[in-house]
C-alpha cells in the first residue's frame, strides 16, 4: 500500500478532476491518495466523482486558500 | 456493471466550443463514465493536422482580437490547453469518431486528420449506436 500525491495548486477546471482521477486509475486497491488544490469547485466535486467511483473519502480539510483531499482506492 | 455514458455530436469548430465539449467529456470520465465524441462538419476540421486550437470565437470573435484577447485572459486564468486536454481525454479512456461523410464532403484524407487521436471512422449509424447507450447526449 502506497501514498500518492498530487498537487494541482493554481490548476482550473477541469484540472483537479482529471488528475484526481488519473491518479485513481494509476493507483493498487488501498493506496491512498492525496490531492491539493486551490480552485474552490474542485473541493466539492473530487468527493463527488469519488462517491460515484465507489471509493472511500477519508478526507477534506482546508487550511487558507488551499484544501487537501484524501482518498483511499 | 457497465459504466454510464456520454456522448457529444461536435459539429462547431469555434475555439469556445470545443472546449466545452472537452471540458465536459474529460469531467465525465473522470466522474466515472465513458464517454464518445463525434465530430462532423466544422468540428471534424479541429481535428485536422496544426488544426485542434485555430477556431474562431463564436461570439466576438472581430477578425481575431476577441480570440486574441480571451487567449490572454484564458493563460492568466491557467485554463489548460485543447491538446491538453485532448491528451487527457484519450489517457483517461474516452474514444473519438471522424464522421466519414464530412471527410468526403470537404475532401478531407486521413492523412490529413490526427489519426493519432482518432479511434474510429463512421456514420451516422455508429453515432445512434453510442447515442442510444448514452445517458448524457448533447450537440455542440
Amino acid at each position: 500500500m502506497s501514498k500518492i500525491e498530487v498537487n494541482c495548486c493554481g490548476e482550473t477546471c477541469p484540472i483537479p478532476l482529471i488528475e484526481t482521477r488519473k491518479a485513481i486509475r494509476n493507483a493498487s486497491p488501498g493506496d491512498i491518495i492525496e490531492i491539493r488544490g486551490t480552485h474552490q469547485a474542485s473541493k466539492k466535486e473530487i468527493p463527488m466523482a469519488v462517491k460515484a467511483l465507489g471509493l472511500k473519502l477519508v478526507n477534506v480539510k482546508q487550511e487558507g486558500g488551499e484544501w487537501t483531499i484524501i482518498i483511499q482506492k | 456493471m457497465m459504466a454510464e455514458k456520454l456522448s457529444i455530436v461536435v459539429h462547431s469548430g469555434d475555439m469556445d466550443k470545443i472546449y466545452s465539449a472537452l471540458i465536459i467529456a474529460t469531467g465525465a470520465l473522470s466522474m466515472g463514465m465513458e464517454a464518445s465524441l463525434y465530430f462532423t462538419f466544422w468540428g471534424l476540421q479541429r481535428l485536422q493536422k496544426g488544426g485542434l486550437e485555430k477556431g474562431s470565437l463564436s461570439k466576438m470573435h472581430m477578425l481575431g482580437i476577441g480570440k486574441s484577447m480571451m487567449k490572454q485572459r484564458m493563460n492568466k486564468a491557467n485554463l489548460s490547453s485543447l491538446e491538453r486536454l485532448m491528451q487527457d481525454f484519450k489517457e483517461l479512456g474516452g474514444k473519438i469518431i471522424a464522421c466519414d461523410m464530412t471527410m468526403q464532403i470537404m475532401g478531407i484524407k486521413k492523412e490529413d486528420l490526427r489519426e493519432d487521436l482518432i479511434t474510429e471512422y463512421g456514420a451516422v449509424g455508429t453515432y445512434i449506436q453510442e447515442a442510444r447507450e448514452s445517458t448524457i447526449n448533447l450537440f455542440i
